[in-house]
């Protein structure tokens, strides 16, 4: 159980680890665009994870890398199938950054520091857990940045109609939403 | 004209990480001191520049005619992962002295989302989809505007190494806040083309 719990919480990628700013920061718009990026990632991670754990002893230590991104970068693909088929709205929405999964650091860095070296089952979990914990902080972030930006969160009026503070929806809320948050979990941790 | 457009509108407006948050890793990760900044930006500027250049080509010479673009995703990144280590080993011949001042930074560029989110915008953008040129100016210029972001970042943040910042702010958190005040005085840029 211990993998499953680690991501989530006292290892979480993003405001632990500070691992994968870039969608953490691009996606978050709103709290449905940064749950479905979790997701995504989460799903794809899951996945990697598991395929890396069951071929650890096939890969050659030297090319494992270049194995390692080609084997994400085929789930990443087959995500970015589905959610073109299935989701189209949220496909359109999160765009550039469905591709660009592929060179998130959580997935290469739980590939290399986990997945290659513990058995396909602890490899699941840690995935899993990691996803989640992933899903989690972008989901709060977006809500944050959503409610703060418009007032909404998940679409779902909270603020009157006429409020709106723009900036938190552009590029500088993404940032200092973010810096509190963290300032907010080093506090927690004392 | 479009060139100078072009350029402009990459660096200042739509700057890359300010506005259009890629890279944000290097950006972090890489701007402790003015120097280092300057060597990645450059870094990145030449890469990038390169690996627009042949992923252009790859698409409309390869994938496109053999109706594979599905594959872009894992084509360009072994293309980018193969051309940071040509492009390393060539350095290390042609000009060491560049390769001293370049060489940590090459092998980090590879997991620069930048990097291949240019090349994938490339190829979705209505108007440099067609103009290997325009493409190659566009990529250069949004090189260019990492390293600008990446420089006047790393200024300030070598000025905060001065301040007093409460314990719990210290490091990331104030990086992150002051990238966004940056950010802010970035979007006063919108519309000036």
């Amino acid at each position: 159980m211990k993998p499953l719990t680690n991501g989530i919480l006292k290892e979480n990628p993003v405001l632990v680890l500070l691992l994968g700013m870039c969608p953490t920061l691009a996606t978050t718009t709103s709290a449905i665009n940064g749950c479905g990026m979790g997701m995504a990632t989460a799903f794809v991670l899951v996945c990697s994870n598991l395929t890396i754990s069951l071929l650890r002893n096939l890969i050659p230590d030297t090319v494992r890398i270049p194995a390692f991104v080609v084997l994400i970068a085929s789930f990443v693909t087959v995500v970015e199938m589905l959610m073109q088929a299935y989701v189209p709205a949220l496909y359109d929405s999160l765009g550039l950054f469905i591709p660009l999964i592929v060179v998130n650091c959580i997935l290469l860095g739980r590939a290399e520091a986990f997945a290659s070296k513990n058995s396909p089952v602890a490899s699941l979990l840690d995935g899993l857990g990691m996803g989640i914990g992933f899903t989690l902080a972008l989901t709060l972030l977006g809500s944050i940045r959503e409610l703060l930006g418009t007032g909404k969160i998940f679409g779902q009026t909270i603020f009157p109609e006429d409020y709106g503070l723009l900036t938190f929806v552009l590029a500088p809320g993404a940032f200092i939403v973010l810096g509190f948050l963290i300032v907010i979990v080093n506090k927690l941790k004392k | 004209m479009i060139y100078i457009l072009i350029f402009i509108s990459a660096v200042f407006i739509n700057n890359v990480v300010l506005s259009q948050i890629l890279g944000i890793c290097p950006f972090l990760g890489v701007s402790k001191k003015i120097d280092t900044a300057l060597g990645m930006g450059a870094s990145v500027t030449f890469v990038m520049a390169i690996a627009t250049a042949v992923t252009f080509l790859l698409m409309q010479y390869i994938l496109i005619p053999l109706n594979l673009e599905f594959m872009q995703t894992i084509s360009f990144i072994l293309v980018i992962a193969a051309l940071v280590q040509m492009v390393e080993i060539m350095l290390k011949k042609v000009s060491p002295a560049l390769y001293q001042s370049l060489g940590v930074f090459l092998p980090l560029i590879t997991t620069n989302c930048a990097v291949l989110g240019v090349a994938i915008l490339v190829t979705k953008h209505e108007i440099y989809k067609d103009s290997l040129l325009q493409s190659v100016v566009y990529a250069t210029s949004t090189a260019i505007g990492f390293g600008v972001a990446l420089v006047i970042f790393a200024g300030i943040r070598e000025q905060l190494n001065l301040a007093n910042i409460p314990k719990a702010m210290k490091g990331m958190p104030i990086a992150l806040i002051t990238a966004g005040i940056l950010a802010m005085i970035f979007i006063g840029f919108a519309g000036i083309v």
